[in-house]
């Protein structure tokens, strides 16, 4: 069993495995499944991302108030046409964030990874870093699974509660597993990914949870592209050598700490933030009033 | 009221069970299955596949009970103030017609309810204490009395069913799950117990309720392995059993 990153790392070390086998290991004890199961439950979880990550990059899907309508297909003509200030590959990876966040508000399916709301993180991430690497399914899976290790244990320590966190705790705690998976899939060591881990939730450190109306949309989706694109840039951070001053354990302990210091007003209740701005505060009303 | 316990610790690592926290001690584990997942139907882990799951469970017990023409859903708390934007309405119908939580035909609810015949209505309840995503699913059944299911959506589409037909009860629905109504009479529930040893199904957790001493009383259990039909059947042909039926977390 693993209760922190460090755990992770020092077993990991120990056994000459990746961070990945670790967690499948302590996985295979906890459910009493074999391997072939889980990989399989992995798999077929994996496609679901995938099938999200790139529905709506074809086709606008609508949702109630429309708030993110099309912003998946739009961006992604733009990431084919050379993707602006940042490229073609960094564009495509917000695209398909876009693409599960507008699936999401559209009620289509998706992965709750970690939770709806940030269900456009990891797929954007894995998706893209594996056509990057030119990487197999296998391998992708075990990214996976070191990141949903890192999932477990900002779940154990923290919070990935939107309502009890904020936005750190869904897209951060999302882009903090991603983080660590990226790095996994550059080839780069079991301490960068926890490096990695520690930079994304850095990086985001205290960011609210603000839905316009209360809709799963806005800014969520724009949290879901700027958290992929914050999990690549950790993930360098950590394969360029920057290594963390303060140890990835306690950053997600202090993102617990300041999602518990947030008034409720900043998490999830739509009464601050964007959502309190005027034009916030309009839609929500245009919103309801529509439908009495 | 009566409570029995006989409790095991947690079960753990099952589909669609998210994530509870637990900040001291960290000694519980936690499946990565809870972290990569529920596969579901968006927007809302609490407010779209809860609300679903909550629909579809009160749904399996109440067409035990009769054809059901008719739903009726009560509202409390904050699925009271959000449910359009978060298409609870749909989610609620879509379970009240068996579909699963990760069914692509969710938000097609009205119209599947529409071509099936079955009518339902929304409003909005105040029930006192109770958990803010709450909801009462009255069904109206063909024949005789309404069957009413309260239930919670507690986040991460996990749910608990609080209240059947007038008894107060707590299960999550995300193990099979016996439950079964009888007279207060001694001797009921060793002789249910007795027939799930027999066919070697270990009890988890086994709580009894009741109106009133002698009256009816409510027993919930939730095993370690399905509960079938056969099972089921020899439980309801015990003495003083009214009622008796499974919930299992995939039916």
């Amino acid at each position: 069993m693993y209760n922190s990153i460090q755990d992770l790392v020092s077993q990991a070390e120990e056994r000459g495995a990746g961070l990945w086998k670790i967690v499948l290991e302590n996985e295979i004890k906890l459910s009493e499944l074999d391997e072939t199961s889980i990989y399989k439950k992995l798999d077929e979880r994996y496609d679901v991302m995938i099938r999200s990550a790139e529905r709506a990059l074809g086709q606008s899907l609508p949702a109630i108030g429309g708030l993110i309508e099309g912003i998946a297909s739009r961006h992604a003509r733009f990431a084919q046409q050379g993707g602006g200030l940042m490229g073609g590959f960094l564009n495509q990876l917000m695209a398909r964030a876009f693409s599960c966040s507008e699936v999401n508000a559209s009620m289509g399916k998706i992965c709750a990874v970690p939770t709806a709301g940030a269900c456009g993180v990891l797929p954007a991430v894995l998706l893209t870093v594996g056509e990057k690497y030119t990487l197999g399914r296998r391998e992708i899976l075990e990214a996976l699974l070191t990141a949903s290790g890192v999932g477990a244990v900002i779940t154990k320590n923290a919070t990935v509660s939107g309502a009890e966190g904020g936005c750190q705790a869904e897209c951060g705690a999302a882009a903090a597993m991603a983080a660590a998976a990226a790095v996994q899939m550059a080839g780069g060591t079991i301490h960068m990914s926890a490096d990695a881990c520690g930079f994304a939730l850095m990086n985001c450190m205290g960011l609210i949870c603000d839905p316009v109306a209360g809709l799963v949309q806005l800014p969520c989706a724009l949290r879901n592209a700027s958290q992929a694109v914050n999990a690549l840039v950790s993930a360098d951070m950590a394969l360029a050598g920057l290594t963390s001053v303060i140890p990835p354990d306690e950053v997600i302990e202090a993102m617990f700490h300041t999602g518990r210091m947030l008034p409720p007003a900043l998490k999830e209740t739509a009464l601050g933030g964007i959502a309190a701005a005027e034009a916030g505060k309009r839609i929500q009303a245009e919103i309801f009033s529509e439908n009495p | 009221m009566l409570y029995l316990y006989f409790c095991r610790f947690f079960c753990y690592g099952t589909e669609n069970y998210k994530a509870i926290q637990y900040k001291e001690g960290m000694n519980l584990d936690i499946s990565i299955f809870e972290v990569v997942g529920p596969v579901m139907i968006g927007p809302s882990s609490s407010h779209t596949a809860g609300a679903a799951r909550l629909a579809r469970v009160a749904r399996r017990m109440a067409e035990n009970a009769g054809a059901v023409t008719h739903v009726s859903f009560g509202l409390h708390g904050s699925f009271a103030r959000t449910y359009k934007g978060h298409g609870t309405d749909r989610a609620l119908v879509a379970g009240a017609l068996g579909l699963r939580e990760d069914d692509e035909r969710l938000s097609d609810a009205f119209s599947l309810a529409a071509a099936e015949g079955l009518t339902y209505d929304f409003h909005e309840i105040v029930l006192e204490g109770s958990h803010e995503n709450t909801v009462e699913i009255i069904f109206t059944l063909s024949e005789g009395d309404p069957f009413t299911v309260t239930g919670s959506s507690l986040g991460g589409g996990r749910i608990a069913i609080k209240r059947i037909k007038g008894f107060d009860v707590d299960f999550t629905a995300h193990v099979p799950t016996l439950v079964i109504v009888q007279q207060d009479e001694k001797g009921v529930v060793s002789e249910i117990t007795g027939v799930l040893a027999a066919h070697g199904i270990n009890i988890g957790i086994m709580r009894v309720s009741r109106l009133a001493k002698g009256e009816t009383a409510c027993c919930v259990i939730e095993a370690d392995a399905n509960i079938s039909d056969a099972v089921v059947d020899q439980i309801r042909r015990l003495n003083h059993i009214l009622s008796a039926q499974a919930v299992h977390p995939e039916a």
